[in-house]
C-alpha cells in the first residue's frame, strides 16, 4: 500500500493529489552549495534512464522572479513581505509547473523547496508558526535531499568561486561588521535551521563537503529506491511537457 | 529575533487609532470613508488613508497576472497579502506608532471574504494574515447585490472588472452575472465574518449623508478618549514661526 500524497498543512482544497503519479524530489541545502550542478547532473542520469525529468528553481515562476529582484533591489525590508513573495512565486511554479508535471508522470527535481523559506525566516524572526502556516498549500515531496556543509568549508568555496553577495550573507539582518563575518554568522544559522529542520523532516543527509563525483553518487543511491518501488512510471523523455520554458530539452552532450 | 509584535488577535498597543471599512463592490464604503476622512481633517487629526492592493512592489505584478490571466486562487490571495504585508510596514505601521489616525479602505477581512470563495481554505488564509493588527474599528457597509449592480451599472465605473466580477471562476459568461453570483457569495462569507470578528454593520441603502451621520456618532464615541498627538510644527504655521521669533531688542 502506497502512502497517499500529502498536503504539507491546509492544502489547497480545489486541487486533487490523487492523480499525482509522478516524484517530486527536492535538493535543500543552503547557498553555494552546488545544488543547481548536481540537479543538472541528475537529470542527465534520470533522462538516460527514460525518465521524464522537470526542473523547477526558486524565485523562477514567470509571475514572480522580476518582482522579487525589484524587492532585492531594496524596496522591501519587512519579514513577512519577504516571505510571502517567496511563497507567491512557489505558489505559482506548484500549481502552474509542479503539480501538473507530477499528473503527467514526469519527475520533478525542485532546486530548494520550502524549508530553505522556513529556514529564512526563522533566522529573521525566531518564529517557526507563521511561515510553516504560510506554505500550508505545500505538496509534501517523496524525498528531500539535504547537502549538508559546514560553514567553513562553505566561506571558502564560496569566495572560490561566485564570491559574496549581499543577500546570502544575511546583510539586511546586520550579523556582522562586514561581507564575511555577516556571511559566516548567517550561513551559521541557517545552516543550523537546516540540520534541526533534516531531523523534525527526516531529510536525507548528504555530505556536502566530498568530491563532487561522491555526492552525485550518493544523491543517485538515495534516488533510486524510489524509482523503483514507487509510483514513477515511465514517461519517455520528449514526448512533450506540460511545462513551456523548461520542458526537458534534450540534455547537451 | 523577537516574536510578531502584533497579532490579529489582540489590540494593537500603539498610540495611533486604525479604522476600517469593508463591503462589497458598489456597496459605497468608499465614498464613505472619504467623507469621513474630510471630517476628520477638519476637526484636526492627522490622518492617513491607505487603500487595498495599492502598493509599488505588488501593483505592477498583479497587473501582469490578471491581464495574462495567470493568477490561481492561491496566487491571487499570497499576491494581495503581500501588497497588505507591505502597505502595513510602510503605510499603516508608522503612523500608529506615532499616534495618528490611520483609515483603511479594506483589510483583511476582504481576503477573508474573497480568497474563500475563490476556494483556499479559510483556515489557511486567515493565518496568513495573522500578522496583521486588529483594527479599533470596522464598519462593514451592507448592501443587497441589486443595489450595488444597479449602483455600479449606473454610475461612473458603469463596467466590471474581469476579477471583481469573479470571471475567472467560470460562474457565467455573463459579466453581469458573474459579479452577481460571485457576489452574492462573498456576501454570505462577510456574513459569517462579521459575527466572527464584530465588524460593525452599516445599513449601506441608506442615503448617503444619513449613513455618514451615523458612522460620525460612532467614530466620535470611539475616539472620546483618544489624545491626538501633534506634528511637531503643529497645524498653524504661527507656532512654528514664533518660537523661532527674534526677541525684541531692549
Amino acid at each position: 500500500m502506497e502512502n497517499a500524497r500529502q498536503y504539507f498543512g491546509d492544502g489547497l482544497p480545489y486541487q486533487n493529489l490523487n492523480e499525482l503519479k509522478g516524484k517530486l524530489i527536492a535538493i535543500e541545502g543552503t547557498d553555494g552549495v552546488g545544488r543547481s550542478t548536481h540537479i543538472e547532473m541528475l537529470q542527465e542520469w534520470l533522462e538516460v534512464q527514460g525518465y521524464g525529468v522537470v526542473t523547477t528553481g526558486w524565485t523562477r515562476s514567470n509571475l514572480m522572479s522580476k518582482t522579487i529582484e525589484m524587492a532585492k533591489q531594496g524596496n522591501i525590508l519587512d519579514r513577512w513581505s519577504f516571505s510571502l513573495l517567496y511563497a507567491t512565486d512557489f505558489a505559482d511554479r506548484l500549481e502552474h509547473q509542479i503539480i501538473p508535471a507530477l499528473r503527467s508522470g514526469f519527475i520533478v527535481l525542485a532546486d530548494r523547496y520550502i524549508y530553505t523559506a522556513f529556514a529564512r525566516d526563522f533566522v529573521r524572526s525566531g518564529d517557526r508558526s507563521w511561515i510553516r502556516d504560510l506554505f500550508g498549500f505545500a505538496v509534501i515531496p517523496d524525498l528531500v535531499c539535504y547537502l549538508r556543509i559546514d560553514v567553513d568549508t562553505l566561506a571558502l568555496r564560496v569566495i572560490e568561486t561566485k564570491g559574496m553577495n549581499f543577500w546570502e550573507s544575511g546583510m539586511d539582518l546586520r550579523l556582522g561588521g562586514d561581507l564575511y563575518d555577516s556571511f559566516k554568522k548567517y550561513q551559521g544559522l541557517l545552516i543550523e535551521e537546516f540540520d534541526k529542520m533534516a531531523e523534525e523532516f527526516t531529510f536525507e543527509v548528504v555530505d556536502a563537503r566530498k568530491p563532487p563525483e561522491e555526492i552525485q553518487e550518493a544523491l543517485r543511491l538515495k534516488i533510486e529506491p524510489l524509482l523503483k518501488n514507487g509510483r514513477a512510471q515511465l514517461a519517455p523523455a520528449g514526448t512533450g511537457s506540460p511545462v513551456k520554458e523548461s520542458a526537458t530539452a534534450p540534455p547537451a552532450s | 529575533m523577537t516574536p510578531p509584535l502584533v497579532t490579529f488577535n489582540q489590540p494593537h498597543p500603539f498610540p495611533g487609532k486604525l479604522i476600517i471599512v469593508e463591503g462589497i463592490d458598489g456597496s459605497g464604503k468608499s465614498t464613505q470613508l472619504l467623507l469621513l476622512q474630510k471630517w476628520l481633517t477638519a476637526k484636526g487629526y492627522n490622518v492617513f488613508f491607505t487603500e487595498w492592493n495599492s502598493s509599488e512592489l505588488v501593483r505592477e505584478t498583479t497587473r501582469r497576472g490578471k491581464k495574462n490571466k495567470s493568477l490561481t486562487p492561491t496566487t491571487f490571495s499570497l499576491l494581495h497579502a503581500t501588497d497588505f504585508a507591505n502597505r502595513l510596514y510602510y503605510d499603516i505601521l508608522p503612523p500608529l506608532k506615532a499616534g495618528m489616525v490611520v483609515l483603511a479602505d479594506r483589510y483583511a477581512y476582504t481576503a477573508f471574504a474573497r480568497d474563500a470563495v475563490r476556494g483556499v481554505s479559510p483556515a489557511w488564509v486567515r493565518k496568513l494574515y495573522g500578522f496583521a493588527m486588529r483594527p479599533n474599528m470596522a464598519f462593514y457597509f451592507k448592501v443587497p447585490i441589486e443595489v450595488a449592480i444597479n449602483r455600479l451599472l449606473g454610475g461612473m465605473r458603469a463596467q466590471f472588472k474581469y476579477y471583481e466580477a469573479g470571471m475567472d471562476m467560470g460562474l457565467s459568461q455573463d459579466m453581469t452575472e458573474s459579479f452577481r453570483i460571485f457576489q452574492a457569495r462573498i456576501l454570505l462569507e462577510y456574513d459569517k465574518i462579521v459575527s466572527e470578528y464584530g465588524l460593525i454593520t452599516m445599513d449601506a441603502t441608506k442615503e448617503i449623508e444619513e449613513q455618514q451621520n451615523d458612522m460620525r456618532q460612532l467614530v466620535s464615541t470611539a475616539l472620546e478618549h483618544y489624545k491626538p498627538k501633534r506634528g511637531t510644527h503643529g497645524k498653524r504655521e504661527t507656532v512654528f514661526w514664533r518660537r523661532f521669533a527674534v526677541p525684541k531688542s531692549e
